[in-house]
């Protein structure tokens, strides 16, 4: 008995010194977010004496012009959305196309977009760049620097990844279902819209986080498309040229890295148990 | 007489899509010498004209009654994903592929040189220490990643009281893109850690680990099993809490204890997830960008093989550098045609490993 309590004890003790650890790097950028600068570098450890301060590097950086925290909110939320929305609509459909249909065609097509998840971003960036840029002179459709253009190609290197998970999912929904409705005399496309599409409910969940928090934290797309100085800036671009035009001004950088966290921290703190079940479910997919 | 109207109209639609669709594609033609003149403004929203056209071609099809209106479906419904997933990837990774053999700049292309890119690097200090380098964080970074996601995991799974909010802890940093944790990190290393060893007297540590060239690459390993061990930690825990408690129990009476129910009962029934979670470590390892990027940018330099280079400089940050701080594009296209080929070689063998394990089972 005895032993068995001391081997709780320890196993508690344990627990919350690793919890305690992980969650220092967190603890540090809080407590030296208010703290002047010459503090910091001196004791970047110790508690602030002012708390006050947080509220003035955050007002600071909000309105700084390299940030602009308010409009690389709003630029990353709208890619963010803008490209979710489009990847789940197209990959469903495409997903749904490629499993009604047992021909060659289907196929082979699924085949490569699934053998394409091999393919990483540092093989297609520099001529994906050149390319849009001949496609932008061309139609005169803007690719880069804009929404139209990283959305774009959000929908191009995410339906992968999406077209697989759906695949497997659509796989196991009974044809039956759909035949009935086509008898009653429904169109394939209302029996899409109207029948597939809600059943794909729980998995979109998990489509939508994968390729949420993927979208929100990628800087290397964003950072080539958008230009770290660009008009438009997502949150992690803003972070970046932040800290590129304020070296070793520790209060404000770690402020703005306060800044950049806090949405998604918050999200987490409601959506916990969707966010982790759905990370863990695309990874074992 | 429906039937004849949607007909009549669908068709008119096509039509005036097709027209427009022409004109746009025309317009962009000729484009260069169209700035002045009466085409000059239709030439300036010439992007507006082409998606107009084609959205009215679709809707055009799209009502046209016919008995293969399924076929049509099919080909709609594929449309967008497969003509976004074409634009950017397909034909950027054949242009890639091709590129790489040729003296590309970034824009134009004189000649086909066949080889001579590669070779180029394969010989260069430089590439082959960033080659080196990945190798070894790679193979580090899967194995620190993944004892500690495990032994995490036993913890959380065991009857500690707060195991949920443990998970959550863990978790979260997984959630922080790696260029914010990355700036946060480097701080860390620069301020707070050489701060504690002032403090404690610790000689070794009083000067920041990333200004060491041989062991910097460590403070990424760090900073990335940090990142990374909560998400394959709950890949695990997912993995035992699917263990069936009646085998845990029936374990128990057989006198299954401590650390022998772990090695002999839990990992063999969960040796799937072990497979999943190494190979998804050793590619996102190797892949590493964002913590290269924000913590050390390759620095600092140190000498090899005769010359200066940068010590943490892993092979995606090489081949960014390359292209855009060395602007040797046609280089930096081989070097991403090797990684690829590295990759992809490490999918294959997972293929068959995965394989292998079905047909055992």
């Amino acid at each position: 008995m005895t032993v068995k309590r001391i081997r709780g004890v320890l196993l508690e003790l344990v627990s919350i010194l690793l919890f305690l650890l992980f969650l220092a790097p967190f603890f540090i950028v809080v407590v030296n977010s208010s703290k002047m600068n010459g503090d910091i570098i001196r004791d970047p450890i110790s508690f602030p004496l002012d708390w006050s301060l947080l509220w003035k590097h955050i007002q600071a950086v909000i309105h700084n012009p390299n940030m602009n925290y308010w409009k690389s909110f709003l630029d990353s939320a709208i890619i963010t959305v803008l490209s979710l929305t489009a990847i789940v609509l197209c990959s469903s459909m495409a997903a749904w196309v490629l499993v009604r249909n047992h021909k060659k065609w289907s196929t082979v097509i699924f085949m490569i977009f699934v053998a394409a998840m091999v393919i990483p971003f540092q093989v297609v960036m520099l001529p994906l760049l050149s390319w849009f840029r001949q496609v932008s002179n061309f139609s005169g459709i803007s690719f880069l620097s804009s929404y139209t253009g990283i959305v774009f190609a959000y929908i191009g290197f995410g339906s992968s990844m999406t077209i697989f998970i759906l695949h497997g999912f659509i796989k196991n929904i009974p044809y039956e279902l759909e035949e009935a409705a086509l008898i009653d005399g429904s169109s394939p496309e209302g029996v899409f819209f109207r029948i597939i599409l809600p059943l794909l409910k729980p998995v979109q969940m998990t489509v939508l986080i994968l390729n949420g928090i993927w979208i929100w934290n990628d800087f290397l797309l964003p950072s080539l498309m958008l230009g770290l100085n660009g008009k438009i800036k997502t949150l992690p671009l803003a972070v970046t040229s932040f800290v590129g035009s304020y070296v070793k001004q520790w209060d404000l950088i770690l402020t703005s890295t306060l800044l950049a966290m806090l949405p998604v921290v918050i999200l987490f703190l409601f959506a916990q148990k969707y966010i982790i079940k759905g990370m863990v479910e695309g990874a074992i997919k | 007489m429906i039937y004849m109207a949607k007909k009549k109209l669908s068709t008119v639609l096509a039509a005036i899509g097709i027209l427009v669709t022409i004109f746009a594609l025309w317009i962009s033609l000729q484009y260069r010498t169209l700035t002045s003149g009466f085409l000059a403004w239709p030439a300036s929203i010439r992007g507006v004209l082409l998606i107009t056209g084609i959205l009215f071609i679709i809707l055009g099809v799209y009502f046209y009654p016919t008995k293969k209106h399924r076929t049509i479906i099919n080909i709609l419904f594929l449309l967008p994903a497969v003509l976004a997933f074409t634009m950017t990837v397909i034909i950027p990774f054949i242009l890639g592929v091709f590129y790489s053999f040729t003296d590309w700049n970034g824009i134009t292309l004189n000649n086909f040189i066949g080889f001579e890119n590669y070779k180029d690097f394969f010989k260069s200090p430089e590439y082959i220490h960033s080659f080196m380098a990945t190798l070894i964080f790679t193979i580090l970074n899967m194995l620190l990643v993944n004892i500690i996601a495990f032994g995490l995991s036993l913890l959380v799974t065991s009857k500690i009281r707060g195991r949920n909010i443990y998970r959550a802890g863990f978790f979260i940093p997984n959630l922080i893109g790696g260029i914010v944790l990355g700036y946060i990190w480097q701080f860390i290393f620069n301020y707070v850690i050489t701060d504690i060893a002032a403090a404690m007297n610790i000689k070794s540590l009083s000067q920041s680990l990333l200004a060491l060239p041989d062991r910097a690459i460590l403070a990424i390993i760090i900073v990335s099993t940090w990142q990374y061990a909560g998400y394959i930690m709950m890949i695990y825990v997912t993995a035992i809490q699917g263990v069936p408690a009646s085998v845990i129990e029936a374990a128990k009476m057989d006198g299954a204890h401590g650390f022998k129910r772990i090695t002999k009962i839990i990992a063999p029934l969960i040796a799937n997830s072990f497979t999943i979670c190494i190979f998804l470590t050793l590619v996102n390892s190797f892949k590493q960008f964002d913590l290269n990027y924000a913590i050390t940018n390759g620095g600092p330099s140190k000498l090899f093989m005769g010359k200066a280079i940068h010590s943490t400089e892993l092979l995606a940050l090489n081949i960014y550098k390359t292209a855009f701080t060395r602007n040797d594009m046609a280089v930096a296209q081989a070097k991403a045609v090797v990684f690829f080929v590295l990759l992809a070689i490490v999918s294959l063998i997972q293929v068959y490993v995965s394989k292998k394990k079905e047909v055992e089972m």
